[in-house]
């Protein structure tokens, strides 16, 4: 080429380069999303699977996850409603003024800034008896929200497991959470006492299993104690009045009289 | 023209873009916490400055010099998204752990640094070939810090726990510090040091002589 430097060739190479990029990116990026799509669903079903333990109940995440029922949920009033829960996505309600609260930093322990109005809830039946809730939680850890689902059995108080999803904690401190070993520790584990306070923390170290509260406790992940910190006011904010505690009170009131 | 060999063996050690070019340790700090990640990433840059050092190279006699960076910048993004996007497709794990890391290799000055300084004045085979050894040169030096951050911080390898944890009934007590980023400082720091101590050509003339200390009765003397 005899001037390259000439401005009609600056912009033919810049734009010519941007339009073959574009194309190149689009044609990728739709190509691959049904896979990243489905990837991302499998993910949060395998999630949900490992929280409430049902694998080797049903054999396959595919299968225990088509048992679950999922459930739109008021969270202010703690009552089922009646909207499809195929379209529900948390991003969406979270930018919806009309749709979440925000919340006064007396109220936000879990630091989320808002909370959303309605929240989808996964109800595990076994002959027609509830028997596993998994509920969706988040809140601050070290270098971000945590987001995961935990589920409680069918007396509304114990604790069956707590995955995380998604997270930015350091690896082989924070993301611990994702340890299989610390995850066992919370099977079991109770949320609320007679008075319906919520007992359950993570602590400093390790639990004295001859402490009668060691029910409630749990043990803090080393070298991450605002990790741990995060995890205990992730649930004391979930499982309190601004969260799902009166949806699992109604759930409870349900349960004794059906 | 350097021989094929030569300009895909040399960035490994001679050459090495982290150690002697001190480039891309961003990345060299914070993805290497755990093996596997590691070795992702490392396939990710490698094949991004391979394919970048090529394309650039194939189009470097049209354009235009004043926007060069520019059209270089452009190459590497699209790359990099596309990397991003596979990964994201086919090792949804992985891609969750490296999060914004692999979007940053954008931002790595090997990319640029090798599209600026070989592929602009090479043909497109050696341009390849270059990116890719620098990209293994790279790679050496992530495998080595991730190996042993893996191995001293949390006794494990890929996963496989190595030395079983006082934690979990065995012997070894892991050193958190390693599983920090600044702990590859160290090991990069070390690394360098055995380099050049290996091959002497490395060490650079200094820059200044240290002086004697001046022995004690001379300043009180002075004082």
């Amino acid at each position: 080429m005899q001037n390259k430097d000439s401005i009609k060739n600056i912009l033919l190479i810049g734009i010519g380069l941007c339009l073959v990029c574009a194309a190149v990116i689009s044609i990728i990026a739709v190509g691959l999303k049904e896979l990243q799509k489905s990837n991302a669903i499998l993910d949060q079903q395998k999630k949900i699977v490992a929280a409430a333990d049902l694998k080797p109940f049903y054999g396959t995440t595919e299968a225990a996850f088509d048992s679950i029922e999922e459930i739109i949920i008021d969270i202010e009033e703690g009552l089922i409603t009646d909207i499809s829960s195929e379209k529900y996505d948390l991003s969406k309600e979270l930018k919806d003024p009309s749709r979440h609260i925000v919340l006064s930093s007396l109220e936000d322990i879990a630091t989320i800034k808002k909370r959303e109005n309605f929240s989808k809830v996964f109800l595990e039946y076994r002959e027609d008896q509830l028997n596993t809730v998994i509920l969706p939680v988040r809140g601050y850890g070290l270098w971000g929200i945590l987001y995961g689902y935990l589920a409680i059995s069918s007396d509304l108080n114990t604790i069956v497991g707590l995955e995380f999803y998604q997270h930015k904690e350091t690896p082989g401190l924070g993301a611990e959470v994702d340890n299989p070993k610390w995850k066992a520790l919370w099977r079991g584990k109770k949320i609320y006492d007679e008075n319906g306070e919520i007992l359950i923390k993570v602590m400093k170290g390790k639990v004295d299993n001859t402490n009668e509260m060691s029910t409630y406790q749990v043990d803090g992940l080393s070298g991450a104690t605002l990790t741990s910190n995060g995890v205990s006011n992730l649930l004391a904010y979930w499982l309190g009045d601004g969260g799902f505690k009166k949806f699992l009170n109604n759930l409870k009131q349900e349960n004794l009289n059906g | 023209m350097a021989k094929t060999s030569e300009v895909l063996l040399s960035p490994i050690f001679k050459d090495n873009p982290i150690a002697l070019q001190v480039l891309g340790i961003c990345s060299a700090l914070a993805v290497t916490s755990k093996l596997y990640p590691t070795l992702i990433m490392c396939v990710a840059l490698t094949a991004t400055i391979t394919l970048s050092n090529f394309f650039i190279s194939l189009i470097r006699n049209i354009v235009p010099s004043n926007i060069r960076i520019i059209v270089q910048m452009t190459i590497i993004s699209s790359l990099v998204i596309i990397v991003d996007q596979l990964l994201k497709a086919y090792d949804y794990e992985t891609s969750k752990t490296l999060s914004v890391f692999v979007g940053l290799i954008i931002t790595n000055c090997i990319v640029m640094g090798r599209a600026e300084a070989y592929a602009m004045q090479n043909g497109p085979y050696m341009s390849m070939v270059d990116g890719f050894g620098n990209g293994l040169g790279y790679s050496v030096i992530l495998i080595i810090v991730g190996s042993i951050r893996e191995l001293i911080g949390s006794g494990q390898l890929l996963g496989v726990q190595i030395f079983p944890l006082v934690s979990e009934g065995g012997w070894y007590v892991s050193n958190n510090f390693f599983l920090l980023p600044p702990s590859s400082f160290l090991i990069i720091g070390l690394f360098i040091w055995f380099l050049r101590s290996w091959k002497t050509e490395q060490v650079e003339p200094a820059e200044f002589k240290m002086s004697k200390n001046a022995p004690k009765e001379v300043k009180a003397e002075h004082a």
